[in-house]
């Protein structure tokens, strides 16, 4: 019985390594198989889809690699080129400080508004961030806007100084009047900050050499810090009257919602363009005829209108979304109706809201190049206007609009970033 | 023992006003009443100063002088000697045509773009998204200024086309990109063309009632006819057939380079290509995000529901999720419309006649009446918002998932 082993021609004792899967089901080519040559019609689609990107590689490729940065005309540049595809980039190296600051803004102050630029970051962060910095640092936030004030536009520092502290003490009398009641406390707040300003009005005039900067009428902004000033400013001051203005509509006292829908709807029915022209040409006759508000005055209220009636029917959206047993449960609670809305309602409104705010904010950062329609030379307005119109850069349309648009992609491309992660941050529910 | 009586009637106090939530909101209402007032009358009264003391009054007298101003692109006819009432309404007509041409192709881009975003396919997804990203955060004022540019600096000039071996030619022998505009041929009706188009239109209606009828045949009897080809055949054949057996009554005028220009065909300026193309693309890339988004809204059960019936892919986007998504897709859609149709007003970037060229721009400028001008600018525009959300609402009443 022993050799019935040896007739065994050959036993394994172990078993094989599994053997790799074919070629085509694995790596890259698996990868290729399954998600761009699946089927024919798959196949054509990714065809044309090289064939578009192939295209466009090879119109753009040669065109910027060989582009030129160190002459000082386009005639120049054709020189240099002989002949090649190639852009003329000195256009943007020569005219850089238009493009961003405007053509009369002085040289000498550029710091000024690129320190701004770099506090912004500062004042935005503890905002933006509110998980990583304590709440202290809101504070950072709070003085910002004075201090951009002070530094873009120049002039004493008593103004912004005593503009904060104008806010400083309506926000001190709200907190004792608070306690009787929230409206007596508001009234009360806007009395005593508007009483201040007007009693600090007095010293500010004999006062403005004191630590002053060097001031810079508004007429001298251009380019794309206007753009940004714009977008900056009108956003911030659209949020609040945004807030006041859904809470209007929302409101069951007639007369206040009939103000607010009359509002909201008008101005979402006309283009922003009309209501420059309301700025440009029709304001200066609803004003005082002793008053003169300068143009880019004019233009913040119209846009602060303009994006505060869009920030208004977002945040609606957010209140009407809140389940009714969230105002139920505030009145059982005992809160009034402004202690309901700060804690319990808004918060999770606006919370909601924010895809919409920020999709407003985008398209308002956008739209601030309308102004360039009733001649301000914000940056594209300064493209259109001094720059293509010098005779030495007359027809470099490519690069100075490639410019434009690759300095509005940035900021609006991050800013939506932002608002997906802090909706990720933000998500309560169970996922 | 105990009696119930009504607690005493409170005197009526001044502080109650403010403090009793009875009488709280009249006062915020009277409050917010009189602040509205009282600004109102005060701007009301600056204006009524202003104008005194410029020697001005609000007046329309001005729309019924003559204009003294020509417009390039006239759907209704109209010189220089017509008034400014006529000049705002070819201004008019020309918003509507550019807003409806921006319209039709924004949907057709926005929809393909949107569906090839959900497409398995890697490179067609990224390539999709890479149009939406950068057509989304870039002005569409910079976007039509860049189109414009080509058509007005990248594009051949006619004289281009002249001679025995030209450096431009027309695209099939049809259609000339000149740095003045685009040439396209224009359709000449003879006799016998409007049979044509009335068959046209019939087939049209009949494509309608034959899938209406298969539709019932398939709830009735579950007879499935074939959709597709018949279709097409319905809709294409007659129109062709009688086309040739009329002996081709509608036949094209080429256009031709005659002297130093294009003669014959139609003239599409390079504003309103560039005004219509640049608003296409950039609402185009909206409209995808919305469908994109409509779409991925219906939950993946409603995809395994139906492929546990025995649905097959094609079927289930078009029985089952279609119909579910445009429920959602359709509402940002149309205010998407409403979107483009106030962009539209950016024409007056790049000299294309809209309303806001016209009235807002030429009249205003010439009869410095701003007042009346502006204001008659908004009226119109918030008149097409109405129009437009008041079909919205129209729509969303009749869509409305019908519960119980």
């Amino acid at each position: 019985m022993s050799d019935t082993h040896s007739q065994t021609a050959f036993v394994r004792t172990e078993v094989l390594p599994e053997a790799p899967p074919p070629v085509y089901e694995q790596g890259i080519v698996k990868w290729l198989r399954e998600n761009l040559f699946s089927s024919v019609a798959n196949t054509i689609l990714t065809l044309a889809a090289i064939w578009a990107v192939y295209y466009l590689a090879t119109a753009t490729g040669p065109w910027i690699l060989n582009g030129v940065w160190t002459t000082s005309s386009l005639t120049e540049c054709r020189d240099v080129l002989q002949g090649d595809v190639g852009a003329c980039f000195s256009v943007l190296a020569e005219r850089w400080n238009q493009l961003l600051f405007g053509f009369k803004y002085p040289d000498e102050l550029y710091w000024r508004p690129l320190l701004a630029f770099a506090l912004l970051f500062v004042a935005l962060g503890p905002l933006l961030f509110f998980k990583v910095f304590p709440r202290k640092f809101l504070a950072l936030t709070a003085v910002y806007p004075f201090l951009a004030f002070y530094l873009i536009w120049g002039g004493t520092i008593m103004v912004p100084v005593f503009a904060l502290l104008g806010f400083v003490v309506g926000i001190i009398v709200y907190r004792r009047l608070v306690l009787q009641s929230a409206a007596m406390g508001l009234l009360g707040a806007v009395i005593a900050a508007f009483a201040f300003w007007y009693a600090t009005g007095f010293i500010t005039g004999p006062m403005a050499n004191f630590l002053a900067l060097e001031p810079v009428p508004s007429r001298d902004m251009g380019g794309f810090m206007l753009n940004m000033m714009l977008g900056v400013i009108c956003v911030s001051l659209s949020l609040p009257i945004g807030i006041l203005l859904a809470l209007g509509r929302q409101s069951n006292m007639p007369i206040i919602k009939w103000i607010s829908v009359v509002f909201i709807e008008f101005i979402r029915g006309v283009p922003l363009i009309t209501l420059l022209f309301v700025a440009n040409v029709v304001l200066a006759y609803f004003l005082p005829p002793e008053s003169s508000l300068d143009l880019i005055l004019r233009v913040i209220i119209m846009i602060t209108m303009f994006a505060s009636a869009y920030i208004a029917e977002v945040i609606r959206g957010g209140l009407a979304a809140l389940p009714k047993g969230q105002y139920e449960a505030a009145d059982s609670l005992g809160l009034d109706y402004a202690q309901s809305m700060q804690l319990i309602i808004l918060p999770q409104a606006l919370k909601i809201s924010i895809p919409g705010i920020v999709n407003v904010s985008v398209g308002l950062f956008k739209d601030t190049t309308l102004v360039s329609v009733i001649s301000m030379f914000d940056l594209v307005g300064m493209i259109r206007g001094p720059i293509l119109g010098a005779s030495e850069w007359n027809g470099v349309y490519w690069e100075l609009f490639g410019f434009a648009a690759l300095l509005f992609f940035v900021v609006c491309y991050s800013i939506s970033q932002y608002s997906q992660w802090l909706e990720r941050q933000l998500q309560t529910d169970h996922r | 023992m105990t009696t119930l009586t009504d607690p005493p009637e409170e005197s009526f106090r001044l502080s109650m006003l403010i403090n009793d939530t009875r009488y709280r909101s009249y006062t915020f209402q009277f409050i917010a009443l009189m602040l509205l007032i009282v600004f109102m009358s005060y701007l009301g009264w600056n204006l009524v100063q202003n104008l005194a003391e410029q020697g001005q009054n609000i007046s329309y007298r001005f729309l019924g002088e003559p204009s003294g101003y020509d417009i390039n692109q006239t759907p209704i006819e109209y010189d220089s000697q017509s008034t400014h009432l006529r000049a705002s309404i070819v201004g008019v007509l020309n918003t509507i045509i550019v807003a409806f041409l921006g319209c039709v192709s924004a949907t057709i881009l926005g929809v393909t773009a949107g569906v090839l975003r959900l497409s398995p396919n890697w490179l067609v997804r990224k390539l999709m998204a890479a149009y939406v990203e950068a057509f989304r955060n870039v002005p569409v004022l910079i976007w039509i200024l860049i189109i414009f540019s080509i058509m007005t600096a990248a594009m051949p000039a006619p004289s281009a086309f002249r001679g025995d071996a030209p450096d431009a030619s027309m695209v099939f022998g049809a259609v000339a990109f000149t740095n003045r505009g685009v040439y396209v041929p224009s359709p000449i009706w003879g006799s016998g063309s409007l049979i044509v188009v009335l068959l046209f239109i019939a087939s049209v209606i009949g494509v309608f009632a034959y899938r209406r009828y298969a539709t019932k045949l398939l709830y009735d009897t579950g007879k499935l006819l074939p959709m597709g080809w018949p279709s097409l055949a319905i809709l294409v054949l007659p129109s062709v057939i009688a086309y040739y057996i009329l002996g081709q009554p509608i036949s094209l005028e080429y256009p031709e380079l005659k002297g130093f220009n294009f003669g014959g065909g139609i003239h599409i300026r390079g504003s309103l290509i560039a005004l219509w193309f640049a608003l296409a693309i950039y609402t185009g890339a909206f409209i995808a995000e919305n469908v994109r988004a409509g779409i991925q809204a219906i939950s993946r059960g409603q995809t395994e529901a139906a492929a546990s019936l025995g649905l097959r892919p094609r079927r289930i986007m078009n029985l089952v999720i279609l119909p579910q998504a445009l429920r959602i897709v359709i509402p940002p859609v149309i205010s998407q419309y409403l979107n483009l149709t106030k962009n539209s007003s950016l024409a007056i970037a790049v000299g294309y006649m809209d309303v806001t060229g016209t009235l807002g721009g030429i009249t205003l400028n010439q009869t410095g009446r701003a007042i009346e001008t502006v204001l008659m600018l908004m009226l119109f525009y918030l008149l097409i918002s109405l129009a437009i959300s008041g079909v919205m609402n129209l729509y969303n009443n009749a869509m409305k998932l019908q519960e119980r």
